[in-house]
């Protein structure tokens, strides 16, 4: 059931490009064009059939290309068409997808080609993050120092075992072996050595860190009849919702923001979700530090306050035996091409209804979930694909 | 599709704010804006704002902007690294989708604290382009010479735009370059980047801007005199300067056959033109015949505050159309070198 | 099934041969284009007069007028009530640790900093938020969420109008404050 008024929207094709550190065996447009094609192929579509492309990446800075929309249109097949450039922080890859949605749903595009990237190996991102600013010190390196003592507030709060940070980390590496398109493909990791890899940032350890990628992610998405006539797996979209707030005020929740809880709220209420972690069968979450699987399955409903961790201890999580897979693909903590990585938890989502997942497919999947969150954990975006309309 | 209309706008715009950051002098305009049609921030449905890490030095530059909403409680929000009139537009989207009746809308831009020539050269190509450093001038320069050794348009052409520009922002207190000057004093100006004379170039300036949108009987509610977004459509032209005709603006032509400018006769048209080349370029493309008044407001030459200049321009119409001068209008918003990309859309009041 | 992450992508598939005179030439895989902007930050009217109480050692906030939350440094905007914020507020440099990490990797803006270090979220007595610093003169495994710290100032002739007059935090020797709610980061404001 979709909200009264929208168009029903498909996603009939899903791209990918390998994750690797650096793909430098293409320039920026080979790289976005390598997941247009394979979502094109996958849909069945070619470049004519495409209205409009709306593009998302998270700061012109991490390649030092000033609105690359620009320099990417012929490589976008946009010539001649509107494309579209969204940039909310980390949490773009998925605001980009409801944007894209948002066209199909309001009846503006019949067949819409979505897209998100990054290719960090052209510049330097911990840079891009750390621009010496006069008028403030600088105390941080990366995004790391900013949420590890967010993650040490949920550890107090919640008494949590010490190890849940790597059992989250060694359980994603393990999900990645069976995703082809990962970055980090470590068959001989064990969990020991996640356990004994050198602190960062304490309490995070290397190894509960995501990986620096270069990347693209790409979906088709097309309206109801053409969801009906595709010849081919169709994921339906049921709801989506973005919500932000500020990053600093007084008695703001950082472990769970108010953002999240709402845009949870809203997205499940779209798809007619009650009991989120019986109805939801597969989920990619954001998870770029460990300790973020629990807090976000707090926050999202899937689990009580204070007892998140208690899934991933029990193995709740896991793609096998588990009740509630989450990040079956390998998730950040595998692969990070910054801008695109929201957009392949929406993408993966898909993938998991479609039934096209493959190795790391969740038997039966028939409602995922895809989140995305940036900034300040203050940028959320959120969706619900199931297999049938 | 639904009916959305702009229901309030507020602006500033000066040659440079060095004494307020962007969140501090952004405040004030959109308290104006959502005062006007008596909403707060937790009334509107979507919000959407424009603006650009590269203008502003800094990653993730807009999320100290939004702090400038009031977004606690959370609010249902989403930026574009564009100018703000394709913020518009996603808002316009997310209005056709129905279940939401209010937008809020904003952008913004600093240009003094970089220098924009430099910033702008790394829009191009990285592989092959930007590392020339074209300079931005140089690069409209390309297209100018063209245009008048095809004889498209001539030079004393190009000083009547400029001319007619500084006569109309004489009245316009967001303007920067108000002084008027004659076509013959503008020839006699040397050249900056030839054929280009200083003339033919934007007033740079600081500044951004904020607007409310209202779909159908919320409209009317908010404001006495709608102004109606009747279509709205934008393209994209190719990137390399050497595969596209510079003298033509491709996709603004498209856009403005989509948006169904020419189907019936419009008062005035607010372009964003940043170049007096652009303007005869646009004037063309978009079928402007010699009724129609081009950028009352004096236009983006002579008040360039870029990331939000195209929103202005949407802005500019609304106010002249609210105010009963006019009530048909072209709005146009333009992004990247020559016209590469355009967003044009007609509006009409109540 | 996914496709092959290797294969080539239908549309992609097709061959491009470079002319017979180049035919040889070894192929460019790389190419450094160093970029160079110079920016002119301004920092506005709030953080102005922050910078300006620094050079003299002293804390200079803003409080919302409509919530009563003070906010350090100041940004000039009230984020929960979207109106400009008035000053000055003068807060004490003491306050206490809401949470902390230890970083052990060196940071590219901050060649001075010898890893392991402790940066720290510091909310100042009088405070509604909590900024980043460093806490310094302890041992970083020694620090506590709660404990108290006062700010550590540059030598009198070195101070400018700049943040970094705050070299770092150091514990003050009073009792840690217990942290009532440990989820949320500083405090409600008066009218919240």
């Amino acid at each position: 059931m979709t909200v009264a008024g929208k168009e029903r929207t498909a996603v009939i094709g899903v791209g990918q490009t390998k994750y690797a550190s650096t793909r430098g065996d293409v320039s920026m447009a080979g790289l976005l064009r390598e997941a247009a094609y394979r979502a094109l192929e996958m849909a069945g579509k070619t470049w004519d059939d495409i209205d409009a492309v709306v593009m998302g990446k998270a700061p012109d800075f991490f390649e030092g290309v000033m609105m690359p929309e620009l320099y990417l249109a012929e490589a976008l097949g946009c010539v001649g068409k509107p494309i579209m450039r969204v940039h909310t922080a980390g949490s773009v890859g998925g605001s980009t997808a409801c944007v894209a949605a948002s066209m199909v749903q309001g009846r503006v595009h019949e067949t819409v080609l979505t897209i998100a990237w990054e290719k960090q190996s052209e510049s330097n991102a911990m840079w891009a993050l750390s621009l010496p600013m006069p008028f403030t010190t600088s105390v941080n390196a990366g995004a790391g120092g900013y949420f590890s003592p967010i993650m040490r507030r949920y550890m107090a709060m919640s008494d949590a075992p010490e190890l849940i940070g790597c059992m989250v980390a060694f359980k994603d590496r393990q999900h990645a072996l069976k995703n082809p398109y990962a970055h980090l493909h470590q068959p001989d990791l064990t969990f020991d050595q996640v356990v004994e890899s050198p602190m960062l940032w304490d309490p995070i350890r290397y190894s509960e860190t995501c990986p620096s990628s270069d990347g693209a992610c790409a979906m088709v998405m097309t309206n109801e009849v053409g969801g009906d006539a595709h010849d081919g797996p169709v994921a339906w979209i049921k709801g989506t919702a973005m919500r932000s707030e500020s990053n600093s005020y007084g008695g703001r929740n950082m472990v769970s923001p108010a953002a999240s809880e709402q845009c949870a709220d809203d997205v499940f209420a779209q798809a007619g979700i009650h009991d989120r972690r019986r109805e939801i069968d597969v989920v990619e979450m954001y998870v770029p530090f460990s300790w973020y699987e629990p807090m976000w399955l707090e926050s999202l409903g899937f689990a009580e306050k204070g007892k998140g961790w208690r899934m991933v201890e029990d193995g709740s999580t896991n793609h096998v035996g588990g009740d509630l897979p989450v990040n079956c693909s390998g998730g950040v903590l595998s692969s990070n091409a910054i801008g695109a990585s929201g957009m392949i938890r929406f993408a993966e989502a898909a993938l998991q209804v479609m039934g096209e997942a493959g190795e790391h497919q969740v038997d039966g999947a028939r409602i995922a979930f895809g989140h995305a969150y940036g900034g300040g954990a203050q940028y959320f975006a959120m969706w619900v694909v199931a297999s049938e309309k | 599709m639904r009916d959305i209309a702009i229901c309030s706008f507020a602006q500033r715009q000066q040659a440079a704010i060095p004494d307020e950051s962007e969140v501090e002098f952004m405040v004030p305009l959109m308290v104006q804006a959502k005062d006007a049609v008596g909403l707060t921030q937790q009334d509107m449905g979507f919000t959407c704002s424009g603006s650009s890490d590269f203008l502003a030095g800094q990653a993730f530059s807009f999320v100290s902007t939004i702090d400038g909403t009031g977004p606690v409680p959370p609010i249902s929000e989403s930026h574009v690294e564009q100018d703000g009139a394709w913020a518009l537009y996603e808002a316009w989207v997310k209005l056709q989708c129905g279940d939401v009746d209010t937008a809020f809308v904003y952008s913004y831009g600093k240009s003094s604290p970089g220098s924009l020539r430099d910033v702008l050269a790394t829009q191009m190509d990285p592989y092959y382009v930007a590392p020339l450093w074209p300079d931005a001038f140089a690069v409209e320069g390309l297209a100018a010479r063209l245009l008048l050794e095809s004889g498209t348009v001539s030079e004393r052409r190009l000083a009547e735009i400029a001319s007619r520009s500084r006569a109309h922002a004489a009245s316009n207190p967001h303007a920067v370059r108000r002084a008027e000057k004659s076509v013959d004093e503008i020839l006699a100006e040397e050249y900056l980047a030839d054929p280009l004379r200083p003339s033919d170039i934007p007033a740079s300036a600081d500044g951004g801007c904020a607007m409310v949108l209202a779909a159908g009987d919320r409209a009317r509610e908010l404001c006495d005199r709608p102004v109606w977004i009747r279509a709205i459509d934008h393209r994209i032209d190719a990137h390399t300067l050497g595969v596209r005709d510079l003298t033509a603006a491709m996709s603004a032509r498209i856009a403005g056959e989509k948006a169904g400018v020419g189907a019936d006769t419009v008062d005035f048209a607010e372009l964003h033109a940043p170049f007096t080349t652009s303007e005869a370029v646009l004037i063309e493309a978009l079928g402007l015949d010699d009724g129609v008044v081009v950028n009352p407001s004096g236009g983006a030459l002579a008040a360039h505050t870029m990331m939000a200049a195209g929103l202005i321009r949407f802005g500019e119409a609304f106010e002249r159309i609210a105010r009963g001068d006019g009530d048909r209008a072209v709005a146009h918003a333009t992004a990247g070198p020559c016209l590469q990309q355009n967003l044009v859309a007609v509006l009409e009041g109540e | 099934m996914p496709v092959d992450p290797d294969s080539t992508p239908v549309g992609l598939g097709v061959e491009v041969t470079a002319p017979a005179s180049i035919a040889d030439v070894e192929m460019v895989q790389r190419v450094r284009t160093p970029i160079r902007i110079e920016y002119t930050y301004t920092p506005g009217r709030a953080l102005s007069a922050y910078l300006r109480g620094m050079a003299e050692k002293r804390i200079v906030a803003e409080r919302c007028p409509r919530t009563g939350q003070v906010f350090v440094p100041p940004r000039g905007v009230s984020p929960m009530a979207g109106i400009p914020t008035v000053g000055p507020v003068e807060l004490p440099d003491v306050g206490y640790v809401e949470s902390f990490n230890i970083t052990r990797v060196p940071i590219a803006t901050r060649p001075d900093l010898e890893p392991p270090y402790c940066s720290a979220w510091i909310v100042l007595d009088g405070a509604s938020v909590g900024f980043m610093g460093l806490v310094i003169n302890c041992e970083p495994e020694s620090v506590r969420m709660g404990m108290r710290v006062k700010a550590v100032w540059k030598p009198d002739d070195e101070l400018e109008k700049s943040a970094t007059n705050i070299l770092g935090w150091e514990p003050s020797g009073e009792p840690d404050v217990e942290i009532s709610d440990i989820e949320t980061i500083g405090r409600p404001g008066d009218l919240q």
